[in-house]
């Protein structure tokens, strides 16, 4: 997790230099670390608000059953959150990643039980769809240059109203896909560890858990160990500095979106795995949720700042809140007002880590 | 697409038809709540039957998603301009539109709430609507019938709506709770019974991914849940995943409100153990027909006999009926069913 952005690669030079400077105080410290390890602060967030649910509920929240259920319920906002983190990092947005992971699952069920494709190839076209909406975005985002709020803004319209169109809004039923294309339920399959004899309790991992977690850690590789995941940082950083220290930054903006489109359409597949079904109707607010994951996650919205990681804990974060909430009797309004104290806090603290390296 | 111009070519043909023996043609407008969901897509079909075999043109208006006002406040204001005898309304915000209602009443047309009541339900000319607590009421002593002896010990799952508790939700959970045979306290609220039966109420928004998440949610306070209420039939699929996921779909029941297509489909799968059908295109078709005679000689529709709305019926879905509760066949329920 060290150096996890363009700046603190120069920055960090600069702390090693300034090391014995005891007058800089412990804040100051603390200031440089969150702004070397942007990830720091939702992680510690994340430990704090599990500690303190775990002392509230005791071992209803503090089990393996409970604490993989989180994980659970936030596969599809991690996955999409982590591909929103990539377009964020560039300072762009993707107003339209939850619309793409619909009409992705939409293709993937309705290639097979409309037209008999077999559901191998299906899959593979639902997954092409995503990433080539993705690069469009990207297109007109690098090339047209048009804003990237625009452009997803307008996409998410057209791919929402294509989805209903095309699906005529018909749902297909969890029980004719396991008993025909039990491929596209693939990510939803369960194992446990540690249940008891009826197979109750216990660790519970589905394949769509494993492809978050999975997700997350080959884009934090990359964006911390290729020339494109430094690119990324670059073009986010200063487009100009970037064009002019010679990296394209036409094809990483597209690239970027393209590779979003490509992870949308993935969870738009563990979307299936997830609700059993093919439902143009869900997945409605993705959009928003993986940008609130983002943001507590504490990647910056003015882009080349943060890291996958810090979105994966923003993920669990919303997620441990939903449930610890939940268990604790709690009005579900509560999370709505926590979730948004937590949106505002993690802005105050990226302004005041910015001021670093001012 | 095609088939609504069908539709409304025939019915201005019709329209144009009668237009010579009465001088001036009768217009009316379906304004629904969105044109995605199935639900209303059937409505609209019965309105477009039923305004072409009486001879009116339809105009047919949606929100964009559940819960756009303002769409449909400015359908009823181009309804106005059009000199349309009647509205027929599914509203999205049932206290807002009231404003809105009223401006078309006072210029003479004659409203009708379809489905969902408005707020104060005299605010329209009349609702055709389901009784939802009836709805409720019915599966509710179905499971009870069904458990026997085991009622006594149940433990009851709740999957409710929305956190706002919108009329249907409320009508539906009290029902079903009603006819179940536990206290209801406030009946106009969910959640505030103290019976130990039930183990929590959570919100689902209706749909598959809510059903599976306020499911798991309630197994995690109590693994050992075997009743589950739901509001409708897409959130009685995602709970199912739920209990699927852990082993444990077999040995809890899962009750249901609709009756669409997919969801008496899931009865015969055995999912659901039973669901209240409610008749969507029989609102719209009898909507359409209180137009016609409202435009004819000014009638205006009576309500239902002991209610404040007319009810356009509901009926028990299941394939192992229970003594004292009567209930059609997942066969018949086929017939009926939408979407």
């Amino acid at each position: 997790m060290a150096s996890e952005n363009y700046e603190a690669a120069s920055n960090r030079a600069e702390g090693v230099a300034q090391f014995g400077e005891s007058r800089r105080g412990a804040l100051a410290k603390l200031q440089h670390a969150l702004h070397v390890n942007p990830a720091l602060v939702p992680l510690f967030v994340l430990l704090v608000s599990i500690a303190v649910f775990g002392l509230l509920l005791g071992s209803r929240f503090f089990s393996p059953f409970a604490m993989t259920l989180i994980l659970q319920q936030v596969q599809i906002v991690g996955i999409v959150a982590a591909a929103q983190s990539l377009v964020i990092l560039t300072a762009g947005i993707d107003l339209s990643v939850g619309a793409i992971a619909v009409i992705s699952s939409v293709i993937m069920g309705q290639f097979t039980f409309r037209y008999g494709v077999p559901v191998e190839v299906s899959v593979a076209c639902g997954l092409l769809v995503g990433t080539a909406i993705g690069a469009l975005n990207g297109f007109l985002v690098a090339r047209m240059k048009l804003p990237p709020f625009i452009v997803t803004l307008g996409m998410w319209q057209i791919v929402l109203a294509a989805n209903f169109l095309y699906s005529q809004n018909e749902t297909i039923r969890s029980q004719a896909i396991e008993a025909e294309a039990p491929l596209l339920q693939f990510l939803g399959t369960t194992f446990k560890i540690g249940a008891d004899a009826d197979g109750r309790g216990g660790a519970t991992f589905t394949y769509g858990v494993i492809a978050m977690v999975l997700i997350v850690v080959v884009l934090a590789y990359a964006l911390r160990q290729t020339a494109w995941g430094r690119h990324v940082y670059a073009v986010g950083d200063d487009p100009e500095a970037a064009q002019l220290s010679g990296v394209n930054v036409n094809r990483t903006i597209i690239s970027v979106y393209a590779l979003t489109g490509f992870i949308c359409a993935i969870a738009g597949w563990a979307l299936i795995g997830r609700i059993g079904s093919v439902s143009p109707t869900s997945g409605q607010l993705l959009n928003i949720e993986s940008i609130t994951a983002v943001v507590i996650g504490g990647i910056s919205l003015f882009g080349g700042r943060g890291s996958i990681a810090g979105t994966f804990f923003g993920a669990l974060i919303v997620g441990v809140f939903t449930l610890g909430l939940r268990l604790a009797g709690a009005d579900a309004q509560w999370t709505y007002l926590l979730i948004g104290v937590l949106i505002i806090a993690a802005v105050a603290v990226d302004q005041w880590i910015r001021k670093v390296s001012a | 697409m095609k088939k609504l111009l069908i539709c409304t070519t025939l019915a201005a043909t019709f329209a144009g038809g009668s237009a010579f023996a009465d001088a001036h043609g009768t217009s009316a407008c379906l304004i629904t709540k969105t044109d995605t969901n199935p639900f209303f897509v059937k409505m609209r079909e019965g309105a477009e039957a039923a305004a072409a075999e009486n001879g009116i043109t339809l105009s047919s208006y949606a929100g964009q998603v559940d819960g756009d006002h303002e769409t449909q406040v400015a359908a009823i204001e181009t309804c106005i301009l059009d000199g349309a005898s009647g509205i027929l309304i599914t509203a999205s915000d049932t206290s807002s539109i009231v404003g809105a209602v009223t401006q078309a009443r006072d210029a003479g047309l004659l409203v009708i709430a379809l489905d969902t009541p408005l707020d104060p339900i005299d605010a329209a000319d009349a609702t055709f609507a389901t009784d939802n607590f009836l709805a409720g009421e019915l599966i509710g002593k179905w499971a009870a019938a069904t458990l026997g002896d085991e009622a006594e010990n149940a433990k009851i799952a709740m999957l409710d709506l929305a956190v706002s508790q919108p009329t249907v939700g409320v009508l539906r959970d009290q029902g079903f709770l009603q006819g179940f045979g536990i206290d209801l306290a406030d009946p106009n609220v969910n959640g505030d019974e103290d019976d130990p039966r039930i183990v929590g109420n959570d919100v689902t928004q209706g749909n598959e991914e809510g059903g599976r998440r306020a499911m798991e949610n309630l197994l995690a306070v109590d693994p050992e849940i075997n009743v589950v209420y739901t509001i409708n039939e897409p959130a009685a699929a995602g709970a199912y995943e739920a209990l699927r996921s852990i082993g444990r779909e077999n040995d809890v029941l899962i009750v249901s409100v609709d009756g669409g297509c997919p969801g008496i489909q899931n009865i015969e799968d055995g999912v659901i153990g039973a669901t209240s059908q409610q008749y969507p295109l029989l609102m719209a078709s009898k909507g359409i027909e209180a137009i016609a005679a409202f435009a004819a000689d000014g009638t205006l529709p009576e309500p239902t006999e002991g209610k404040d709305f007319t009810d356009t019926g509901v009926a028990l879905v299941t394939d192992a009926p229970a003594d004292g509760v009567d209930s059609i066949s997942v066969a018949e329920g086929k017939d009926l069913c939408w979407g």
